[in-house]
């Protein structure tokens, strides 16, 4: 059993875990290469079929070709696709120039808000990954968040062993993170060996290449010649920048993801 | 750091779990930031970031701060809850768990144990050896985790004295016995100037022994789990199709298409029809740490904490049992005292029924015998009785289906591991 296989067999543990113990479930779907391999990992969990809806919260704002790539999918693979929309906050003008970490909040934490209480679900599986930033290498798979969608990091439940927190208050709800303990490395190495479909933004054209995908007009292309998986591993690798480096909400204030992820933010 | 080539070839190659314990200061977060620093893991812009916030708060450059990114933690200089961390050597991947050392947050520092294959114990030289350095020590070898090095750090703050290690390496290896950890060895560093990390100090020709990044390599990271009589706690039963799949893990051992497999508590017995993978060929056999799936020969019913084994190797069956517990609980634990218990998948009411000894986890001091409860942070000798009978190992035996979770108001509030099935007493005839 390679690296790979291990990190492939826990996560399956844990979506299973959360299939069994969750009857509102749903999976966050951001058309991102971790939320891809979260998709593929949860079809061999359950053996061909995706017994989860996959929500997607459209800001209006991402790269065309993501829609376009999840349209696709969610069509060849047969999915219960839900997208989110805080339309009232679009409509009231809401964008980044009237602050980034406002924007985020209004749009991707609200907006998932709204779809959470619409359809009640108790249960949300995220593809975070420890590496990504320091608040989320403080993350349990199993965490809750209070009836305001608050994280408290200061007082997290334990988590030994594999048994998780899956008992909870009827207004609290259950983010769960079956990617936790993969790297971003790890995520190209799974995606090489399985053959997952990726959007085209993260391979380079014109010396230019996406790490992080997000919104338009807070996500940046990196400096990259890589144009396929094995060349993106490679200059990983080597590599001494951030992923995050494109995402423009993090570097707002040095504790931007800590205040975003308090409130309910991914 | 390594060239491109020699990267390309760790591809693949296997990963060491490390967790930090120790207590609260004495520098465990440093010298993770250190290492990860040294190994070339730490972008650049993040070393640029540090740098900032270390400014805005009139200090030097802290390591800590790497993993400490929560404002509470930088304001206070803590670690408050557990960090875990990537890097690599020449040799092989590690993750990197720093756990909390403030008594406070023992809980995390659990979670974040329970999860190592190995540990670095820190004490401070100056301070030497403080209430946690002893109650980690003793977690560590309730969880089970067998490689320990004890690792002394701020060697720069006792003149860089082989005195000062020599005579608190006396001390604390009494203590390590006392509680049966082998430590493999003592290693006196400075985090904060580097010194015996990567590399052998020039600050202390005393100790011939290996730096920090030399132990790392030297650990052993064999898993027997495959050797271990089959277990598989079933996880679900899955009808998606037309195909009728008991899926789990297998948590120790290996079986094969054809084999006998026998669930209990419920008894029901039959054979391996077929292993199931979606998109890949169907395997022949799977081993300890793999999440699969069954068809069985015949349709049986069998549910959610049932434990497939082979017939010949079978888990004990029994609704009582004597164990060791951690509490982590602000309530007490208190005999008599309704809980729910989880083990493997098997989810079960289940009463104290006695308290038969009541340790302090740091001091090992007896605190109570026939206690009527067990406080935060304490450890204590229980008998558990469940409502119905459950399947379960010895830890010594099977540590996978040896230990076990008590919930609490919906949260774990304390872990503990299996000693033996515990005797019918006289007079509670069930």
């Amino acid at each position: 059993m390679d690296h790979l296989d291990k990190l492939e067999n826990q996560s399956i543990f844990i979506l299973r875990e959360a299939q069994k113990k969750f009857k509102k479930l749903a999976m966050l779907w951001s058309i991102g290469k971790d939320s891809n391999v979260l998709l593929w990992l949860a079809r061999k969990a359950f053996f061909g079929h995706v017994p989860i809806p996959l929500v997607h919260i459209d800001t209006s704002y991402k790269i065309p070709e993501m829609i376009e790539f999840r349209d696709r999918y969610a069509k060849e693979w047969n999915l219960n696709l839900i997208v989110g929309q805080n339309k009232k906050a679009l409509a009231e003008g809401m964008n980044h120039t009237l602050g980034r970490i406002n924007c985020c909040t209004a749009l991707k934490t609200n907006g998932l808000h709204q779809i959470m209480e619409q359809y009640d679900y108790k249960g949300l599986i995220l593809g975070i990954r420890r590496d990504e930033e320091s608040t989320r290498a403080k993350e349990r798979y199993f965490s809750p968040r209070d009836k305001n969608f608050e994280w408290d990091f200061k007082d997290q439940p334990p988590e030994l062993w594999d048994q998780f927190k899956t008992n909870f208050d009827e207004n609290t709800h259950i983010r769960i993170h079956p990617l936790l303990h993969w790297t971003e490395i790890n995520v190209w190495e799974y995606i090489r060996r399985e053959k997952i479909p990726v959007v085209s933004l993260y391979f380079s054209k014109n010396g230019k290449r996406y790490r992080s995908l997000g919104c338009a007009p807070c996500t940046a292309a990196i400096d990259s010649p890589a144009s396929n998986v094995d060349e993106i591993i490679a200059e990983l690798r080597m590599g001494k920048t951030s992923e995050r480096a494109g995402r423009a909400q993090d570097q707002e204030d040095t504790y931007a993801m800590q205040k975003l992820r308090v409130k309910g933010y991914m | 750091m390594p060239t491109l080539s020699e990267l390309e070839q760790l591809a693949g190659t296997e990963t060491l779990k490390i967790v930090m314990v120790g207590h609260v200061d004495h520098g465990k977060s440093t010298l993770v930031g250190r290492l990860l620093h040294a190994t070339g893991f730490i972008p650049e812009s993040k070393v640029d970031h540090i740098k900032k916030v270390c400014e805005d708060q009139g200090k030097g450059f802290e390591f800590a701060f790497l993993l400490d990114a929560l404002e509470e933690e930088r304001d206070q200089g803590i670690t408050i809850d557990v960090s875990q961390m990537f890097f690599r050597t020449k040799k092989r991947n590690y993750v990197i768990i720093d756990a909390p050392g403030h008594k406070e947050f023992l809980k995390n520092m659990i979670s974040g144990a329970s999860n190592a294959d190995v540990a670095f114990l820190m004490i401070d030289a100056e301070e030497g050896i403080q209430e946690q350095t002893q109650r980690h020590a003793y977690i560590l070898s309730l969880l089970g985790i067998k490689q320990v090095a004890i690792v002394m750090n701020k060697m720069d703050l006792v003149d860089y004295s082989e005195a000062v290690f020599n005579s608190t390496k006396e001390i604390y290896s009494k203590y390590l016995a006392s509680i049966g950890v082998k430590a493999r060895i003592f290693i006196p560093i400075s985090a904060y100037h580097g010194e015996n990390v990567m590399t052998k100090s020039g600050k202390m020709p005393w100790y011939d022994g290996p730096s920090i990044i030399e132990v790392l390599d030297n650990f052993q990271a064999h898993d027997d789990r495959s050797k271990l009589p089959f277990r598989f706690p079933v996880q679900d039963v899955y009808k998606f199709d037309k195909r009728r799949i008991i899926a789990g893990r297998v948590e120790t051992g290996k079986i094969s298409v054809g084999d006998e497999i026998l669930f209990l508590p419920s008894g029901k017995k039959t054979k391996i029809k077929t292993i199931e993978k979606w998109n890949a060929e169907p395997p022949k056999s799977v081993e300890a740490g793999t999440s699969t799936g069954f068809t069985m020969e015949e349709q049986i019913f069998v549910e959610r904490g049932d434990i497939g084994c082979v017939p010949g190797h079978k888990p004990q069956v029994s609704d009582r049992f004597q164990a060791n517990i951690f509490w982590m609980g602000n309530k007490h634990l208190e005999k008599g005292g309704k809980y729910i218990l989880k083990l493997g998948t098997q989810e079960m009411e289940c009463v104290v029924e006695s308290i038969l000894k009541v340790i302090n986890s740091s001091t090992l001091e007896e605190i109570s015998k026939n206690s009527h409860e067990v406080a935060k942070n304490e450890v204590a000798e229980i008998i558990i009785s469940t409502k119905k009978q459950i399947a379960f190992d010895t830890f010594d035996e099977i540590p996978e289906t040896g230990r076990f979770v008590i919930v609490h108001d919906q949260d774990v509030r304390g872990g503990g591991i299996i000693l033996k099935t515990a005797q019918v007493p006289t007079g509670m005839g069930i």
